[in-house]
């Protein structure tokens, strides 16, 4: 079985389409960037997984299961598998790095234990465990809103971890930061996907970091999948396709 | 090749796409833009005081009489000292009714807003009715809340803290809609991704980020009411507005003045107060 299969995959937004029918399966410590020029529908797919966006028809089958049958309770156990890493890292940026961490646990909390914040000795031992493998045991206890762009995302990073998740989702992590930055989350991520592994899909927009890293590569244009394979195997042609330019702008090296 | 240089020749191609468009004057827009504006201000302002029969420049130009009889006749003499007591009990009584007025709204409205905030609302419609209810009682001045409650609950504080109430509540759901939208939208999109339940996402994502903001628009409030609440009392015999009354009425125009000074005074350390306490929270 697959650990992600996406069938048909349509989203609408009133009248214009984002997702026109993808169809595509990701096996379970795979780790594959989705490029495309912005507006493609990169964002709306990654959070159709999640059911973050509702779907408009087709099926994303999560270890099997439809996430579109589920609902309430269910939906939520779904999501604790699944972390998600954000451009602009979404943190609270008033309260501490270990609190962020172990927001990652809520999903796991009765309403009760989570509105007082009641985690266990365990959980904390484990988001510590988390902050120091990331690089962040200095900052532990700082509040997000004094760190860099990328210790943010690294932040980010680990709240997702301390789900113990199968898969993480992230949606342009290295948009809004430095290339030195970048490259350590980018790093981060492939470690995270090669010693742990958990399953990484990426929304990038930089090809260059996506035939790096990833090991399989699906570009997307207009809502639909224009390329799904092997990073080798993605023509310059294909590329100029992706990004909507004309083949006859091409400049040969 | 390199995968970098084909990403940057397919944004040159780009650019050469965008070339293509007309250039829009954006400058120039922007100047006449600015002109139409203030050719509109100015003929609004025209426009409403001629319809109101009444003559601007000679309404600034009284101004500086007005004063020098305020001057005059509202210094508070020493022997107006003597009411001192009494003032510092019906402003007291004021205080309390506007600080009460102004925390109990708060509440509410923080818990209203949560239903009509695009990141934290149940469904579209109860956002809208939230927001209705919010813009109903502001659109009703506090003056007639207070005239409408001395129907119900005649001379009593009761119908200065509602009154009060009212206004406030219609303040606060706008504010704080906006408030949760602007400062934790993209925590709570993180928290409902990891699996976190609605009451997870409100008590820690929404509540820690809006604290500072929330408090800013509290101690705002408290100020500004302690004005209204100076005119509900004088409308419905209450508080600081009422002894007011009576002294201008009488025409014990010292000791009034003493009410007026006395209250710029509570007022400026309210604001002192309130500076320190929004410094200390960020
Ligand atoms: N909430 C929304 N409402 C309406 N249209 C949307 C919304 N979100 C995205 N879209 C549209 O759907 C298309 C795909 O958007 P998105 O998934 O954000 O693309 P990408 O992440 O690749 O930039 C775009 O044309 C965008 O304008
Ligand atoms: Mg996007």
């Amino acid at each position: 079985m697959h650990q992600l299969k996406v069938v048909q995959l349509t989203k609408y937004y009133k009248q214009a389409q984002a997702l026109a029918g993808l169809s595509f399966e990701v096996e379970n410590g795979e780790f594959v960037a989705v490029i495309g020029r912005s507006g493609a529908g990169k964002s709306t797919l990654l959070r159709c997984i999640n059911r973050m966006i509702e779907p408009t028809a087709g099926q994303v089958l999560f270890n099997g299961t439809d996430v579109r049958n589920l609902r309430n309770r269910d939906l939520r156990r779904l999501r604790t598998g699944i972390g998600m890493i954000f451009q602009h890292y979404n943190l609270v940026h008033r309260q501490t790095v270990l609190e962020n961490v172990l927001h990652g646990r809520l999903g796991f909390k009765s309403d009760w234990d989570g509105i007082v914040g009641n985690y266990t000795h365990a959980e904390k031992q484990h988001a510590l465990e988390i902050i120091a493998k990331l690089g962040l045991d200095q900052h532990t206890y700082s509040r997000c809103d004094t760190l860099s762009g990328g210790q943010k995302q690294r932040v980010g990073i680990a709240r997702a971890l301390v789900q113990d998740p199968q898969l993480i989702l992230c949606d342009e992590p290295i948009a809004s930061l430095d290339p030195s930055s970048a490259k350590v989350i980018m790093d981060h991520l492939r470690t995270i996907c090669r010693e742990m592994g958990i399953t990484v899909i990426v929304n990038l927009h930089q090809v260059d970091v996506a035939l790096k890293y990833s090991d399989r590569i699906m570009g997307v244009k207009a809502g639909t999948l224009v390329y799904d394979g092997k990073p080798d195997k993605l023509s310059k042609k294909l590329i100029h396709e992706i990004y909507g330019t004309e083949t006859g702008d091409l400049i040969d090296e | 090749m390199k995968p970098k240089k084909l990403a940057r020749e397919a944004l040159a191609a780009g650019e050469t796409m965008a070339k293509a468009i007309p250039p829009r004057d954006i400058f120039g827009e922007r100047r006449r833009n600015f002109f139409l504006f203030a050719l509109l201000f100015l003929a609004l302002t025209w426009w409403s005081s001629w319809g109101t029969e009444f003559d601007l420049w000679s309404a600034f130009a009284s101004f500086p009489k007005a004063l020098a009889w305020l001057g005059l006749n509202f210094i508070p003499s020493a022997d107006s000292l003597q009411y001192l007591p009494r003032i510092g009990e019906k402003l007291l009584e004021t205080v309390f009714v506007s600080i009460t007025a102004t925390t109990t709204s708060a509440v509410l409205a923080f818990a209203l807003s949560l239903f009509s905030s695009k990141t934290t609302r149940p469904n579209a419609w109860v956002a809208l009715v939230v927001r209705g209810l919010g813009t109903f009682l502001r659109s009703i001045p506090v003056a007639a809340w207070a005239m409408i409650f001395l129907f119900s609950f005649g001379q009593s504080p009761l119908t200065g803290f509602l009154a009060i109430f009212m206004e406030t509540l219609g303040f606060f759901i706008r504010a704080f809609i906006e408030t949760v939208d602007e400062t934790s939208e993209s925590s709570v999109e993180a928290l409902r991704a990891s699996g976190a339940s609605w009451l997870h996402t409100v008590s820690q994502a929404v509540l820690p980020s809006v604290v500072p903001q929330l408090v800013s628009w509290i101690l705002y409030m408290i100020e500004t009411n302690i004005r209204s609440a100076t005119l509900v009392g004088l409308l419905t015999g209450t508080g600081i507005g009422f002894v007011f009354d009576i002294y201008y009425k009488s025409m014990r125009y010292p000791p009034a003045g003493l009410v007026v000074l006395s209250i710029v005074v509570v007022v400026l350390l309210i604001e002192i107060l309130s500076n320190r306490i929004r410094r200390s929270i960020q």
